[in-house]
């Protein structure tokens, strides 16, 4: 690690964990609210910053700025993805948590969040205990049309960009309007203190 | 007075949205990958074992990572910033405090459980997907891969069904 990359990772990762406290994404009270479509931030938050990254993306290699077979791309094992999708969802109604938002949420002094990234290092100790019997799933599924939509489908990535903008406006319109039918998204007063969580009225 | 001492309002989701983007628009452009969590929890966890033989074989899946060191992945500074970052958003927004959360609906030993076991699944989903919400998720559909959306929609239908059948928190 030379410095300037240990420096990119703490500035980098310091904007990220900034970004994340300030949505409101340290709360398992906000997180899980998603899942009860009363509070759509997980998914507004997450469908902006993927169109907007993926359209700069593509602006940014268009002005050569980026190679885009340079980036990391996940291989489309999507078995395998199904799989891990399903558990961290699952994980992530049960415990409050995505990996990354335990750690915000034990910084703003939640200690659930720490015995969930206990839960974390044990989960991992299981997978690893029992690698032989579960290596094959990560590898499971695998698909032979390319890593990506564009590449999967044949077309620009322009067009599925201009897919995925309009459908971040309907995650942000249709979110909002099941937000005032099931109660509204979590406040920071009621997040922080727990207090104040009546079951609002539809009306 | 007391108005004084109230957290601050979170941000509005569209301008959360908006800095998340430029954040892992920049992570790409700088570094070639999306941001993660994932990677530093298993490197704590090859280091952590490193003491079990049993987990440290040649064929073992934590044996060459614990070779590689904690400090020497940029995953771990990346965390350790993203834990600087909210800690830091977290004071200046009057949002620090410590608590069990859950606690009220669930009672303590019942939060602690469903806290424990919850990391558990994640921690087995995210080595089985080679990523998280974040890894994989997040920064996976920023790439448009297949393996990304197909992530993000098995997380969200499995978080509907299952926060529908055990109580979390409320």
């Amino acid at each position: 690690m030379s410095p300037i990359e240990i420096l990119s990772g703490l500035a980098l990762g310091f904007a990220f964990g900034f970004v994340l406290e300030n949505a409101g994404f340290g709360s398992p009270y906000k997180l899980t609210s998603q899942f009860r479509l009363a509070d759509w931030s997980v998914f507004k938050v997450m469908f902006t910053a993927i169109v907007l990254t993926s359209v700069g993306l593509m602006l940014s290699e268009w002005f050569g700025l980026v190679s885009l077979e340079g980036l990391f791309v996940p291989p489309a094992l999507l078995g395998a993805a199904a799989i891990g999708g399903i558990l961290i969802g699952a994980g992530f109604a049960v415990g409050g948590y995505c990996p990354g938002t335990s750690v915000v949420g034990l910084m703003s002094g939640r200690l659930d969040a720490s015995v969930f990234l206990i839960g974390l290092i044990a989960g991992t100790l299981i997978f690893a205990g029992a690698y032989e019997q579960l290596e094959a799933l990560t590898s499971l599924g695998g698909v032979a049309v390319g890593d990506t939509l564009p590449a999967a489908l044949g077309v620009s990535s322009l067009w599925v960009n201009v897919v995925m903008v309009i459908a971040a406006v309907a995650v942000f319109i249709g979110g909002s309007a099941l937000e005032r039918r099931f109660g509204g998204p979590v406040t920071a007063i009621e997040a922080v203190t727990g207090d104040s969580r009546p079951v609002k009225s539809s009306a | 007075m007391q108005l004084e001492m109230q957290p601050k309002p979170f941000w509005h989701p569209l301008w959360a949205g908006i800095a998340l983007g430029i954040v892992l628009l920049l992570t790409f452009l700088i570094t070639g990958h999306g941001l993660g969590a994932t990677g530093f929890t298993t490197r704590v966890t090859a280091w952590l074992a490193s003491g079990m033989p049993a987990f440290m074989g040649e064929q073992s899946y934590l044996g060459p990572i614990a070779e590689e060191g904690i400090f020497s992945a940029w995953i771990t500074w990346q965390v350790i910033g993203v834990a600087l970052g909210a800690v830091f958003s977290a004071w200046l927004a009057r949002r620090i405090r410590f608590q069990i959360d859950g606690q009220k609906t669930l009672g303590t030993p019942r939060r602690l459980i469903t806290a424990f076991a919850g990391g558990l699944l994640a921690g087995l989903g995210a080595r089985i997907a080679a990523g998280c919400t974040s890894g994989m998720g997040l920064s996976g559909a920023a790439t448009l891969s297949l393996a990304g959306f197909t992530f993000l929609i098995t997380f969200f239908a499995a978080g509907l069904v299952v926060s529908r059948l055990v109580r979390g928190v409320r």
